[in-house]
């Protein structure tokens, strides 16, 4: 897991302005185990967050959704979600999933640094806030098989 | 012929392909018109029903007005369209030897009206140019794909393809892992789709107009949050050439529909 921990580290620098945003976290194996906001998150609004199209998971992703006709099938279904990994183990699929499997084509949720040609309105900045992938997490937990 | 294709080719497998990204057969490749609803599909096949066909109109109107310092119409020097422009969108982007590069079918008429007419270029996504270019993609229709033959072009298609394989914008992805990897599946609602350009210019529903291919690939773009290149940008003629040298051999269907 030596990506996530050089990121950390660079993060953690002074003057790596746009960085700034972003917290610091810690990778222990396959996990982000402590909270990114070190609260926990909001699982109801994580629902509503994971169903926002512009959180862009349900362009991939289908899941207990009865209520959205629209979902994508590039990606495992959410469903169970919660039976397979912890919430460190989401944590970490959100912030980044290439860490795991660099061939992977779901987005970082909470990333900057190392992408090309990002758009002006996008630029310097994580898709999704710390406090929108803990709610994101806090609900993820919660679908079970 | 043959070391013709043979340098195009060597052109297309030199270039970095990362994991996962591999190139579709040619057995297996569809048009975007096989991904469609059959009423869709139906609005396209019957030229009274195919709104893109309101353009080819207008473009038949504008070949043949007069335009520009020299006071000629494209009529003046090619003569009727039908004739002239027969198989012509299906060879292009094609090499310019004074720019010494590619350029797109909309560029080659946009020259045409500097270099011949002496008038001033037309508005990309304008209403004019769009008609122009559906009235003279509208004669290929039917006609095998050939762009990229030209040995001269083939360090463009080299950048169209790195430019589809390179992951980019905030969404981390390249062309290559929606069209090649998965254009089986759905993207929310919407196929995915072979990311194919035959069928442009194209009326789209969701534009509720005819657009060019260029307008496509800049949704693409930001679609995946990436700055979207300007109209006419030399890495757009690149991936348009990538694209239609990708889908040598299919059928032109312009003016085409699409959701
Ligand atoms: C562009 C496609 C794409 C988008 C967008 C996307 N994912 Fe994924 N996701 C995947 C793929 C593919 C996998 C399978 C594992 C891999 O490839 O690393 C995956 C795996 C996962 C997993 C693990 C699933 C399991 O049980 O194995 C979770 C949880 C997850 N995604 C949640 C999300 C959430 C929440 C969002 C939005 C914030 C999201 N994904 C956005 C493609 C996507
Ligand atoms: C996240 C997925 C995704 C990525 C990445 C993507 N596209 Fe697309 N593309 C789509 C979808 C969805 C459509 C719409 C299909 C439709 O309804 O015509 C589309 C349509 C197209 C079409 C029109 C096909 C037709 O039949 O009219 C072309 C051409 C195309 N894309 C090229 C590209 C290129 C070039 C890139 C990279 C710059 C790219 N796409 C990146 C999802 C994607």
């Amino acid at each position: 897991m030596s990506v996530p921990i050089l990121a950390g580290a660079l993060l953690a620098l002074p003057g790596f302005a746009a960085a700034q945003e972003l917290r610091n976290y810690a990778v222990t194996g396959d996990a982000i185990p402590v909270s990114l906001t070190g609260a926990p998150g909001d699982p109801a609004r994580g629902r509503s967050l994971v169903l926002d199209r512009t959180s862009t998971c349900i362009l991939c992703h289908s899941g207990p959704f009865p209520e959205q006709r629209f979902q994508g099938d590039l990606a495992p279904s959410l469903t169970g979600s919660g039976s397979r990994w912890s919430e460190g183990q989401l944590r970490l699929r959100l912030v980044d999933a290439s860490s795991l499997n660099p061939a992977t084509i779901m987005p970082s949720y909470y990333r900057i640094e190392g992408l090309a040609r990002v758009g002006a309105a996008w630029r310097g900045k994580p898709i999704l806030s710390a406090e929108q992938i803990e709610d994101m997490v806090a609900y993820l937990a919660t679908l079970r098989e | 012929m043959k070391l013709v294709d043979a340098m195009v080719v060597a052109a297309l497998t030199t270039a970095a392909c990362p994991a996962g990204a591999a190139d579709i057969p040619p057995a297996e490749r569809r048009s975007g018109y096989s991904f469609m609803a059959p009423d869709s599909q139906a609005m396209q096949n019957d030229d009274t029903t195919n709104p893109g066909m309101l353009w080819v109109l207008d473009g038949e109107k504008l070949w043949n007005s007069k335009a520009g310092a020299a006071g000629k119409s494209c009529a003046d020097c090619h003569q009727d369209a039908r004739a002239s422009m027969k198989g012509v969108a299906a060879r292009y982007p094609a090499f310019d030897t004074t720019l010494a590069r590619p350029v797109n079918l909309e560029q080659r008429i946009n020259l045409c009206r500097v270099r011949q007419q002496q008038a001033t270029p037309l508005a990309h996504e304008g209403r004019d140019l769009l008609a122009l270019t559906a009235l003279i993609a509208r004669q290929s229709r039917g006609m095998p794909i050939e762009t990229g033959a030209d040995p001269q072009l083939a360090p463009f298609v080299g950048k169209g393809r790195d430019l589809y394989m390179q992951r980019q914008g905030q969404l981390n992805l390249a062309c290559t892992n929606c069209h090649d990897d998965n254009w089986d599946k759905r993207l929310a609602g919407a196929a995915v789709t072979q990311g194919h350009p035959n069928g442009y210019p194209l009326y789209r529903l969701e534009w509720q107009s005819l657009g060019s291919l260029q307008r496509r690939l800049r949704a693409c773009l930001t679609g995946i949050r990436a700055q979207p290149y300007e109209y006419g940008a030399p890495e757009l003629v690149e991936l348009e050439l990538y694209l239609m040298s990708r889908a040598r051999g299919m059928a032109i269907e312009a003016p085409a529909v699409r959701p």
